[in-house]
């Protein structure tokens, strides 16, 4: 096994992708204390527009556009139709409620699209490879490195210097002192999902770029990964969540593009192997040290 | 405005937790509620609160508040200092306060309404970037205080506010709410040291299996048999 600079340049970019999936999904279960698994689904949605939009031969732009006109109407009617109807119930009930929403959601882009799926080109110049002191280096891995940076930054601006961004902290420690603060749940969780979808629209834009044949199971395989990247990291908390899916995503994509041929099959085993090694010695997650620090 | 509540039925489940309890509290005065554990003080401040079900009548200012989401009762003009405190350990002094800004109406005067609690509570201003978890118990109840004293409530209700604090500080406490009720709102104090609020009240009423027993002034605070009796009655 050969690791190159090709190979630790596409670790950081999977893990940059996956570290904004880790965010999109650690919000939404910081206001809702919901694992939402159709969170793969939003982005094949978003994949999907993008798809259509360069079939249908419209500019870059527009598809973008498109793409994320989809994911944040989805993310809007899948709060509106099922989390806030199903709110207060169980967490079982409400991740069971989460699978029926992903499966309904693939099989509809079956139907639609069908098992062989959709080329998006749009995007797929990024490909290209740039050369950098002799090393090349495709452009997607330093682009969704900025752009994971730019969006991580901007989120933590608006969770630390708003008053929306305070409030959905409040409401992810301590939702009902929050509400009888007056902290209106509704809005704070349709802002979160709101951001979970913008945030799965520029995954599916990235994606793309990488994987352009866009199938109903697109990203599947990635939100898994990511949700066992946030558990490692820390569930109950976004920076510890978002480390957890950036080092799930570089442990993946390096090895990915390490590993021989042959051996490639391999990768899902080791990766989740290390997860539950993970687990089992720290299974409060790999960087939540935190510790309690309320004096009584 | 007049909290008014009438004929507050509470039940979880099996549990009659309040039984057709009435009692007014108009602004600028301070009303007791005390009585032995599981006499339905919580469970009335948590039905008034939206936080529990409720039947019956709740109504500030002829506004019902019965069946109200808690987000809602807090922006009709009522706040609620938890039993316990609740207050947001991660997040700095400060930014506990600006939370109680979220049930305020009014826009303008945030700083006044700051300047204010931190006269009220100079401790809170001295620590205000300091992570809330790290301040003593007393401390703590000051914010939780000044916490709901920023959304400028015109109904404030308190639930033990004194529990697990040294003496010293419940003097504190206890000297707030006199400078609050002063100030015209109308406070409902529920609290375990009977005596202490007894005199510190307007009335007191004594609930006891989830009904009201009996209600005393503040002249009944030196009187230990009748308070020993409304206890046991």
């Amino acid at each position: 096994m050969t690791v190159t600079w090709q190979n630790l340049a596409d670790g950081l970019a999977l893990g940059a992708i996956y570290a904004l999936m880790a965010v999109g999904i650690g919000l939404v279960f910081g206001v809702l204390r919901l694992v939402n698994f159709a969170y793969g689904q939003l982005v094949m949605a978003g994949a999907f527009a993008l798809a259509l939009a360069s079939q249908w031969g419209w500019p870059l732009w527009t598809g973008i556009v498109l793409c994320f006109a989809v994911v944040l109407t989805l993310s809007m009617l899948m709060d509106r139709l099922v989390f806030r109807p199903l709110r207060g119930q169980s967490p079982a009930v409400m991740l069971v409620a989460t699978f029926a929403v992903a499966f309904l959601l693939e099989n509809v882009a079956l139907l639609w699209f069908g098992s062989l799926g959709k080329i998006a080109t749009s995007v797929t110049s990024l490909n290209r490879p740039w050369t950098l002191s002799g090393v090349e280096i495709r452009k997607i891995s330093i682009v969704a490195v900025i752009v994971a940076a730019v969006c991580l930054l901007l989120l933590n601006q608006l969770l630390t210097r708003t008053e929306i961004g305070l409030h959905m902290r409040a409401s992810s420690l301590d939702s009902v002192t929050a509400r009888m603060l007056g902290v209106r749940a509704d809005r704070v969780i349709g802002v979160a999902v709101l951001i979970s979808g913008a945030l799965a629209a520029i995954v599916a834009v990235m994606l793309t770029v990488q994987t352009p044949l866009v199938t109903p199971d697109f990203a599947l395989r990635d939100t898994i990964v990511v949700l066992a990247g946030v558990v490692v990291g820390g569930l109950n908390r976004p920076i510890p969540a978002t480390l957890g899916g950036f080092v799930i995503g570089f442990a993946t994509g390096v090895l990915g593009g390490a590993l021989p041929t042959n051996q490639s099959q391999y990768l899902p085993a080791l990766v989740f192997a290390a997860v539950i090694l993970v687990l089992l010695v720290r299974p409060r997650g790999l960087f939540d040290f935190s510790r309690t620090v309320e004096r009584v | 405005m007049t909290l008014v509540v009438e004929h507050l039925d509470v039940r979880y489940g099996g549990v009659h937790a309040v039984r057709d309890l009435s009692f007014t509290v108009a602004p600028g005065e301070l009303v007791g509620l005390i009585g032995p554990n599981g006499a339905g003080k919580s469970s009335t401040l948590h039905a008034i609160m939206g936080l529990a079900p409720g039947t019956g009548s709740v109504r500030v200012d002829e506004r019902e508040l019965l069946g109200r989401r808690p987000e809602e009762v807090a922006r009709s003009g009522v706040a609620l200092v938890p039993e316990g405190r609740r207050i947001f350990a991660e997040l700095s002094v400060e930014e506990n306060l600006r939370l109680g800004l979220a049930a305020r109406r009014a826009h303008a005067g945030v700083k006044q309404v700051f300047d204010g609690v931190y006269e009220q509570f100079p401790v809170l201003h001295e620590f205000r970037a300091r992570q809330a978890g790290l301040l003593s118990g007393g401390q703590q109840q000051q914010l939780a205080i000044g916490r709901a004293l920023v959304a400028e409530p015109e109904v404030l209700l308190l639930d033990e506010p004194s529990l697990g604090l040294a003496p010293s500080v419940v003097d504190v406490v206890f000297a707030a709410l006199e400078a609050i009720k002063e100030r015209g709102i109308a406070v409902l104090l529920v609290e375990q040291r009977a005596q202490r609020t007894v005199a510190a009240s307007d009335r007191s009423h004594v609930l006891g299996g989830g009904e009201l027993r009996l209600t005393l002034g503040p002249q009944d605070a030196g009187d230990t048999e009748k308070l020993v009796g409304a206890y046991l009655s």
